[in-house]
């Protein structure tokens, strides 16, 4: 399965829920879409929800950061919410864990955004 | 954890320069090494490494290419698992792929497939073939052999 993304509103932000695999191909382009979209509607608060993403590979990592640097440049925010483990441990060791707002909890994070 | 058992098996492959081959990939190493008793943390390592290999092959290698083929080997020297990804593309240097983890690159989209299969795998070589192409050679050590994993 590849990727699905479905977007709805929590107090000014856009959580984006991802599930499946984002990899080189259409869950990479999927992603890129959704993020350009949501910038094009002038949606600059995002938060990626990776709860149902059980793999990525350096196609869907680049993508991220890719998300990340596009949204930030465009004076918006962009962070992620629920890893799981195989997903924490790829941005560890690719040592992204130090550039991404990552949260646990929805609440949090919405109310983390400024 | 299991041990991962010796096996005489080998498996070699001609894939089209396709995404889809890539997919494929993946999961013949995935099932081969399963087959050979590695564990489930290893088979996702393993797994990766290929799709990355792969990705490597057809995309940057063989640029998608109909005329062109990437190779999979997957064998087994004694209880370690070899995996040797060949393309036709231009090739490329080991030594000329930048760190992903230094600073002027940790925001750069592209660059990190390389690392993350020296990451995943217990020995990975990059060398050029003649005419044209690329091999990539990764080994990936079965469990301990010393009784005292689980």
């Amino acid at each position: 399965m590849t990727i699905k993304a479905n977007t709805r509103q929590v107090d000014g932000v856009t959580v984006v829920d991802l599930s499946g695999r984002i990899t080189l191909g259409e869950g990479s382009t999927i992603l890129r879409d959704t993020v350009r979209e949501l910038l094009g509607r002038g949606q600059k608060k995002i938060l990626l929800n990776l709860g149902d993403v059980n793999y990525i590979d350096s196609s869907g990592i680049g993508e991220l950061v890719s998300g990340y640097t596009t949204v930030t440049n465009q004076g918006g925010q962009l962070k992620l919410l629920n890893l799981t483990k195989k997903v924490r441990d790829l941005l560890q060791i690719t040592k992204l864990i130090t550039v991404f707002d990552i949260f646990d909890e929805e609440t949090a994070a919405v109310r983390s955004f400024t | 954890m299991k041990k991962a058992m010796p096996s005489t098996g080998r498996v070699e492959v001609q894939l089209e320069s396709s995404l889809e081959s890539v997919d494929q990939a993946e999961e013949m190493a995935r099932r081969f090494a399963q087959a050979a008793g590695f564990s489930e943390e290893d088979l996702d390592k393993i797994g990766m490494s290929v799709r990355e290999g792969l990705v490597n092959a057809v995309h940057h290698g063989n640029k998608y290419d109909t005329h062109k083929r990437a190779g999979l080997r997957l064998e087994m020297e004694g209880p370690n698992l070899v995996v040797t990804v060949t393309d036709q593309g231009s090739g490329f240097e080991l030594a000329g792929v930048p760190n992903p983890l230094a600073s002027e690159n940790l925001l750069k989209q592209t660059g990190r497939g390389v690392f993350l299969m020296r990451a995943f795998m217990d020995e990975v070589e990059v060398r050029r073939l003649s005419p044209t192409g690329t091999e990539v050679r990764m080994t990936k050590h079965a469990a301990p052999a010393n009784g005292k994993e689980e």
